[in-house]
């Protein structure tokens, strides 16, 4: 009996390492993709941050539960959606408050440029397309833009961000259609 | 093939098409993959790539400092100006009350004066001859 029990402290205490270790390289493996999700719906630095942190926290509260029914990376993304969420709807709830953002303007999210434009005309063309781009996402709806932001940054598959923001996949396309849509309207005007 | 799935593919059908919006697109995923790979490297050495953030920051305090010493050097001398202003008003005051008892002193040193020499004339005039006699009976 006291062997059982032995047995099963040693057992629990080596599930628990073992849980531990692969948690920790979870978080290694994820957590620069999951800021960056955050950091391009925020546009704030200081806030994709503490999300960030908040998600993990959560999903190492809850990695017990977690059965690998999904991808690591399709529940992490989708603890982050929710938390953005909520942390937007409290923003909303509490317009009374104190409401100071960090979020940085278009024009200086803009100004980070891919390396890879050669000459100065092509950077300005691009910076300048960037800049359209995060006008359009500014003005889509909550949903829109994370489907967008998901498969345009993210390179997520359709059938991935489907099981991400727990919608069909037809409805995924519908809001990627409507929000390219309006990319190509925001483009359209400048060209 | 239902009219969902025939606009499904046009999606990608489209961005493949338009090179603007695919260069856009491209772009677009370039430069938050950059700007996120430097904030997650340090996110404050990343704010501090923008240096308009902290210049305006400064500018505020600057700005909210001055304010702040211009209403109280405003208000000290406000106060100091009052000072002196009470402060002169009182000497003049003072010197003006100075004068009028002064004035009075010598208006009621003439009045005795003159009560004095009234009084000093014990004898009417016209009986001055007569009381000259009587002094010299007495003298005698």
């Amino acid at each position: 009996m006291a062997a059982g029990t032995t047995w099963e402290a040693m057992t629990k205490a080596t599930a628990q390492e073992i849980a531990g270790d692969e948690f920790s390289t979870v978080v290694a493996t994820h957590r620069p993709q999951i800021f960056r999700f955050l950091l391009s719906s925020t546009r704030d630095v200081d806030l994709a941050e503490t999300l960030t942190q908040e998600c993990f926290l959560k999903a190492h509260r809850n990695w017990a539960s977690f059965r690998g029914e999904s991808s690591a990376m399709t529940w992490l993304m989708r603890i982050a959606i929710n938390l953005q969420k909520d942390h937007w709807r409290n923003r909303r709830l509490q317009f009374w408050r104190h409401t100071q953002t960090n979020a940085v303007e278009l024009d200086e999210a803009s100004e980070w440029l891919p390396s890879g434009e050669s000459s100065a005309e092509q950077q300005l063309l691009a910076r300048e397309r960037v800049g359209q781009v995060w006008q359009a996402v500014e003005g889509l709806s909550e949903r829109q833009r994370t489907v967008f932001l998901l498969r345009y940054v993210e390179e997520m598959e359709l059938s991935e961000i489907a099981r991400t923001t727990g919608l069909n996949e037809g409805t995924v396309k519908a809001h990627l259609s409507r929000a390219v849509g309006r990319v190509r309207t925001h483009l359209g005007g400048k060209r | 093939m239902s009219l969902q799935s025939e606009a499904e593919n046009r999606i990608d059908e489209e961005i493949v098409t338009d090179a603007v919006l695919e260069a856009a697109l491209k772009s677009f995923r370039l430069s938050v993959h950059a700007w996120s790979e430097a904030a997650y490297q340090g996110p404050r050495a990343a704010l501090a790539l923008h240096p308009r953030r902290s210049w305006r920051l400064a500018a505020g305090w600057a700005l909210g400092l001055t304010l702040l010493a211009g209403s109280v050097s405003g208000g000290v001398y406000e106060t100091h100006h009052r000072q002196e202003l009470a402060k002169t008003a009182a000497a003049r005051a003072a010197e003006q009350q100075r004068q009028a008892s002064e004035e009075r002193a010598r208006q009621e040193e003439e009045l005795l004066a003159k009560v004095d020499s009234d009084v000093a004339r014990a004898v009417p005039s016209a009986m001055e001859p007569l009381a000259q006699l009587m002094a010299e009976d007495e003298s005698r």
